[in-house]
């Protein structure tokens, strides 16, 4: 055959100058045309002025240091009424001298999400029962007290932040399991099983969180037999398990709706029975998919921890709250609440960016490597 | 039913007097075959003949309403052990593959043969090699399915039902969804696996893969069996109007 029967394809020519690189990012990003160029000008005016004088309150003017409120006299932002009050919003009513319990319940629960969340730990397969299983039991005996020789501390005095993330983990920790049993519950072939399911999820999803913690808190006492009582703690703890699974289970449900009948069938057709195609083929794929509703749904969930204020338990904005009213510390109630939410922003932001490196992590679609 | 019932041991599906209904529809309408070990049958048919529907009856993907379907042996009917016997004996190809994507190609092939036949993992995945040899995409076997191309995805939903050393191979036309290029690649896995023996039973418009290795080729519409016979016979004898017609039109252009 002759050289120029060959099919050769033409070499490839690199872009043109400025549509790569910084320059070409800006011109397709903030100027690409003269709206666009306005939009970016009207964003940047907004920014800078809005941004300078909360700089100059916080930070500029700020006071960080001093022995108490006649520090702050002069104005601009009192940061140590905070720093004052750091143990209080963290660790609440706790008995001072027994905090250290507190301290060992939080740095083991933040090793164990550490070692979950990070990918290249070891022995995965015995750390999660381990993990399930051991940090509440190690949180209710360090915390409770009780056995080892530890004093009682009674769950009423469990507040602040403290309060904020148990409630909040353990949430997390079992909405997500039930949400997922009732979710196949009310796909199931048989009747009586989709009937309750349907019922539950129904009836927490359509009642109020607010109503739920004072059923849990007034009603409940009333149908439980003389002298059986827990307490308002584990109350609270429940309610919200029960009515973030039901949400949880529609995201779940969400899904499980969306893998493609040809799955389940060549499942079948290889033999695997209805757990093993469930636990193996179905819920790996729909999790994934509603990666960002169960994210969505847990960050939801720790801000609605802050309703428990109504049945009296004190979650850390309870607490800024009450020490604002303190007449030690006039006119620092701008500087509570910015704390409060930056504590809350820094725990939700932190769950969202996790997610997102999950979603990277699991995605197996189209990606060539 | 027991092993004793089944009159010859070398038949390894015998359909008799089927009827299947969806709601009022009639979809298979007194549908009787019997499979012999090592028989390769080429189902053709229009589309909504019910030929489909047939083959998934086979492995109760679908549930017929009367007459019997044996595989293996075993009866079919709502008893689970039954099914789930007959499906770990009897192996499916789709016509949209459907490998599962969040595991690799290797996990896809082990996945079965470790959760429902126990075995270790490390035979599963030699086993799942060799049969990744034979359709011969050893080198994607750490790939994820959405990797590969439709010709490679359904090589290896091949290997993943071979993975469980099925007696019977079910293919639901298997080079439907493919390119042009890539139907070829799949029919000479095709073509090999019914060389070697497997008992096949294909579900497929291509006529040149029924003329080369089908034993016998069945013609289905509005839920029958129309014509049954040797291929030879079929394409150039046609004894009914209907299969004359089909073939004419699937053939001539």
């Amino acid at each position: 055959m002759a050289e120029s029967d060959v099919f050769v394809p033409k070499p490839s020519l690199p872009p043109p100058s400025g549509s790569v690189g910084v320059a070409g990012w800006m011109r397709a990003n903030l100027f690409a045309g003269p709206f666009n160029t306005a939009l970016t000008l009207v964003a940047l005016w907004l920014l800078v002025s809005g941004l300078v004088p909360l700089f100059d309150w916080a930070v500029l003017r700020g006071h960080f240091s001093g022995g108490d409120a006649q520090a702050c006299r002069s104005g601009g932002a009192c940061w140590l009424f905070v720093g004052e009050r750091f143990r209080f919003f963290i660790y609440g009513f706790y008995p001072a001298g027994q905090v250290w319990r507190v301290n060992i319940v939080l740095a083991v629960t933040a090793a164990a999400i550490g070692a979950l969340a990070w990918p290249r730990t070891p022995g995965k397969r015995f750390l999660v029962p381990a993990a399930i299983v051991g940090v509440p039991a190690l949180t209710l005996a360090l915390m409770h007290g009780g056995v080892f020789g530890l004093p009682v501390v009674a769950t009423d005095q469990w507040s602040g932040l403290t309060l904020t993330l148990v409630l909040s983990v353990v949430g997390i920790v079992m909405a997500l399991p039930f949400g997922i049993v009732l979710a196949l519950g009310r796909r199931s072939k048989m009747m009586a099983v989709r009937t309750l399911c349907i019922l539950f999820i129904e009836v927490w999803r359509g009642v109020p969180l607010i109503s739920v913690l004072f059923m849990a808190s007034v009603m409940l006492p009333l149908f439980l037999p003389e002298g059986v009582q827990f307490s308002k703690v584990l109350r609270a703890m429940i309610g919200i398990v029960m009515f973030e699974s039901a949400y949880m289970a529609e995201v779940v449900r969400g899904g499980l709706q969306a893998i493609p009948r040809g799955q389940f069938e060549a499942a079948a057709a290889l033999g695997l029975g209805y757990w093993r195609t469930m636990g193996l083929v179905v819920l790996p794929q729909a999790l994934k998919l509603v990666i960002p509703g169960i994210v969505n749904t847990f960050i939801a969930l720790f801000k609605d921890t802050t309703l428990v204020l109504i049945i009296g338990l004190f979650d850390v904005l309870a607490t800024v709250h009450a020490t604002i009213v303190d007449p030690a510390w006039p006119a620092i109630a701008i500087e509570g609440y910015l704390f409060a939410a930056l504590v809350f922003w820094v725990f939700c932001f932190g769950m969202s960016r996790y997610s997102q490196a999950l979603e990277r992590k699991l995605h197996t679609g189209h990606k060539r490597n | 039913m027991s092993e004793s019932a089944q009159p010859k041991p070398d038949v390894v599906i015998e359909i008799a007097a089927m009827n299947k209904w969806y709601g009022p529809f009639h979809v298979l309408k007194d549908i009787s075959l019997r499979v012999r070990r090592g028989e390769r049958i080429v189902v053709c048919g229009p589309s909504g003949s019910g030929k489909s529907t047939m083959i998934r009856c086979i492995n109760r993907l679908e549930e017929h309403q009367s007459g019997d379907i044996v595989v293996d042996g075993v009866t079919l009917n709502e008893d689970l052990k039954n099914i789930e016997h007959v499906r770990r004996e009897v192996g499916m190809v789709f016509q949209h593959f459907n490998l599962f994507p969040h595991l690799t190609v290797l996990e896809n092939c082990c996945l079965a043969p470790m959760w429902v036949r126990k075995t270790p993992r490390a035979e599963a995945e030699a086993a799942a090699m060799t049969y990744l040899e034979r359709v011969k995409i050893p080198d994607q076997a750490l790939k994820y399915p959405g990797q590969l191309s439709g010709g490679q995805q359904q090589r290896v939903a091949i290997a993943r039902s071979l993975c469980m050393n099925p007696r019977v191979m079910l293919f639901d036309e298997p080079t439907s969804a493919l390119d042009p290029e890539m139907i070829k690649e799949v029919l000479d896995v095709m073509v090999e696996l019914a060389e070697e023996g497997m008992t096949m039973l294909c579900v497929t418009h291509e006529m040149g893969f029924a003329r080369k290795v089908a034993d016998r080729v069945i013609f289905m519409d509005a839920g029958q069996i129309v014509e049954e016979n040797e291929p030879e016979e079929f394409f150039s004898h046609p004894k009914s109007d209907r299969t004359r017609l089909f073939l004419s039109q699937i053939l001539e252009h």
